[in-house]
């Protein structure tokens, strides 16, 4: 390995990676602001809208972002919906982190068990109330390490953006290996540069999830007790 | 003869888990049908007791001696049977698979005699119908009344009930109750840690109160329940009763 | 209309289709390779010595952290510039598709024995079970039904991955596109629309199909 080469390429690779965090960011902020919106169309059974979130959730679930942004960037222009590589990018991200947002805060909200909301409607708290101080901060916290998941696994997704021409990670390391076959230095980078990006996150998940279990157990203890109880209680009536 | 129908036999018996101590300097026999019920406040050590005897834990110091062979954590223990609280059936595997697994694999026994009798065994449970049930098709009664044949089935010389209704629902607290009632009548030897104390009395031979990992009183249901000869057995039993609490 | 028409020209259905199987061939050698290999290193991740669960800590995060384009473009790029070796751009997919599936299964494999209860282990011993007649009447089943659902779950995610490897230049479902709207940039100007949502169609297909197996399968055996 070069240490010239690597010197010459470094400021190359940081402007490609800045450009893949910022892409990263954009998008997964989009996914998690649909991803709310679909899951509390699903969590409060909202009528119609709950069909067409449970039809986004499954295209989006079970195709590549590849052939989404193929689709985007390639096939919606011959339609009339052009839109340029950024737009697209960011677009496609979160067409496909949408779904995976919305279905970590679903569970997130269904695990709360429904004797929380009925206790907190006794109490005199209205629906909306009860949501804010009663049901989702508990959901918050089981939904934060399949969250920190969701996002490691978007900001990898964004190594396919070259496929439309972004200048991200990808773009650049295949790009120099094409112009000047300096192959090690440009994948050490690669491989430098994205662990730079992900390993933060991940350690960052992996904290917040040792801070949460303490609670989670004590609280999932209780819910399944009661989960046993009512089991049980309907299998009596079966008799 | 005394001395013959000592069936299990536990001599200064210590468990301590790490530094924290949880049972010291146990000192206790039962006989052969014997029916003997372990009380105490939670934490108190009466079911780690029960799991010792059981070969679940190891044991610092003392022995434990079953019909004459000592009692060594994992080893093979055919003459002790144990139904747990949380019941624990196999998931994946049907009443009738539940019960005849070990008597077949491990006593090597034909397959439909072992059928025959696991039937015996849960129409006299009150389960005849369920022998083709999943265990989460049951309730926690009829999954705790399996879990007693499932035991039952190898013959055991003696049967270890840790807190089986804990987690039951009240009105299925009965059904598994009246079960061990009626091996008692059998003349079963049992150990039986349990919160009943209703159940405590009408089922026990003899009633051994442990509290912070020691034994306190040894006594009959009648004395135990009516004059208990410590003040800490008269003070666990008050929490049971509300007379103190009328004005 | 919309391009789609092109489908339907010459062999081009057929042509898609066949780059699909090329696509499904990948991820099913991948999928085979690293099942087995998973659930060895799961029981180990699993098992109790601290210097074999360390390295493959490691090793095991190295590969689920990187983007798996990353890793195609190691074993692509990286290797045949190493070592001097030639390898086919399907000869890498399928080594790296086959050690990221052995990571990620080998974590299944490890949730699924952690999660079956104690009190699985106790009971069984209780009634006089051996270690082996536990784990092969008790633990393994359960494993197993714990560990399909997940499994399948797994292929859904290997056939989706598997699109990256038009980036290392192999021809399967994206590939045979590109050359179809190629070809018929005159005659079709629309065709990119056409191809591009079938092959959508394609890959939802068969990915939906699997995720509405593992999902019921997961209720039945929940």
């Amino acid at each position: 390995m070069d240490p010239q080469v690597i010197n010459e390429y470094l400021p190359l690779f940081g402007d490609a990676a800045l450009l893949t965090v910022g892409l990263g960011a954009a998008g997964i902020g989009l996914s998690i602001v649909i991803g709310l919106i679909c899951s509390l169309v699903q969590f409060y059974r909202i009528p119609a809208a709950r069909q067409i979130v449970r039809i986004y959730i499954e295209l989006s679930r079970n195709t590549p972002l590849l052939i989404q942004l193929f689709f985007i960037y390639f096939g919606l222009p011959k339609i009339g919906i052009k839109t340029d590589p950024t737009v697209c990018g960011i677009v496609g991200l979160a067409f496909l982190g949408g779904s995976y947002m919305a279905e970590t805060f679903r569970s997130g909200l269904e695990a709360v068990d429904k004797v929380q909301s009925e206790s907190a409607y006794t109490l005199g708290l209205n629906r909306f109330q009860t949501f804010i101080y009663v049901i989702l901060p508990q959901a918050v916290s089981t939904s934060i390490p399949p969250f920190v998941a969701n996002v490691i696994f978007l900001l990898k997704e964004t190594s396919v953006f070259s496929a439309v021409s972004l200048m991200d990670l990808m773009f650049t390391a295949k790009d120099l290996i094409g112009l000047y076959y300096n192959t090690t230095e440009s994948l050490f980078l690669l491989v430098v540069f994205y662990l730079i990006i992900l390993l933060p996150v991940s350690l960052l998940g992996a904290l917040l999830e040792r801070k949460l279990t303490g609670y989670r157990t004590a609280n999932e203890k209780v819910r399944r007790g009661m989960i046993a109880q009512r089991k049980e209680a309907s299998g009596n009536v079966g008799n | 003869m005394s001395e013959t129908s000592e069936l299990l036999e536990i001599k200064h018996l210590t468990k301590s888990f790490g530094t924290t101590s949880v049972l010291e300097d146990i000192n206790l026999t039962v006989r052969k049908g014997e029916a003997v019920v372990l009380v105490g406040p939670s934490g108190c050590g009466k079911s780690t007791l029960l799991r010792c005897i059981g070969a679940l834990e190891d044991i610092q110091g003392g022995e434990i001696i079953i019909d004459g062979e000592r009692i060594v954590k994992g080893g093979k223990n055919p003459k002790v049977g144990m139904v747990f609280q949380s019941y624990d059936l196999f998931p994946h595997l049907n009443v009738l698979d539940n019960i005849t697994l070990a008597p077949r694999k491990v006593l090597k026994r034909d397959k439909a005699q072992v059928k025959e009798e696991a039937r015996e065994l849960l129409r006299r449970v009150g389960l005849a119908d369920k022998e083709k049930s999943l265990p989460r098709e049951l309730s926690g009664g009829q999954k705790q009344r399996v879990a007693i044949v499932r035991a039952l089935i190898m013959q055991p010389e003696i049967m270890l009930f840790d807190e089986v209704t804990a987690a039951l629902d009240p009105e299925m607290v009965r059904e598994v109750l009246e079960v061990i009632l009626d091996l008692a009548k059998q003349g079963r030897t049992m150990m039986i840690v349990t919160h009943e104390m209703q159940f405590a009395r009408a089922v026990a031979d003899r009633v051994i109160m442990i509290d912070g990992g020691r034994i306190i009183e040894e006594n009959t249901p009648g004395r135990f329940f009516t004059e208990p000869q410590t003040e800490r057995a008269r003070q666990f039993l008050n929490t049971f009763t509300y007379e103190s609490v009328k004005k | 209309m919309w391009g789609i028409e092109v489908l339907f020209k010459g062999k081009n259905f057929l042509r898609l289709l066949e780059g699909l199987g090329i696509a499904l061939e990948i991820s099913m050698v991948s999928v085979l390779i690293s099942i087995p290999i998973g659930i060895i290193l799961g029981i180990l991740m699993a098992g109790n010595n601290p210097v074999i669960k360390a390295i493959l800590r490691i090793y095991l995060d190295f590969i689920r952290i990187m983007p798996q384009l990353v890793l195609l473009f190691l074993v692509f790029f990286g290797t045949t510039k190493v070592w001097g070796w030639d390898l086919s751009a399907e000869a890498s997919s399928i080594i790296v598709f086959s050690m990221w599936g052995a990571a990620e299964m080998s974590d299944l494999v490890r949730g699924a024995l952690k999660a079956i209860p104690a009190h699985q282990y106790e009971s069984a011993q209780m009634l006089g079970l051996t270690a082996l007649q536990t784990k092969i009447y008790i633990i393994i089943p359960q494993c197993i039904r714990r560990l399909i659902p997940l499994s399948i779950n797994l292929i859904t995610r290997m056939i989706k991955t598997t699109s990256l490897v038009l980036m290392i230049g192999v021809v399967e479902v994206l590939k045979v596109a590109q050359q179809i709207i190629e070809a018929n940039r005159m005659s079709v100007p629309n065709a990119a629309f056409g191809v591009y949502l079938f092959v959508f169609a394609l890959y939802f297909a068969v990915c939906f199909v699997l995720s509405m197996a593992a999902r019921k399968l997961e209720k039945k055996w929940s």
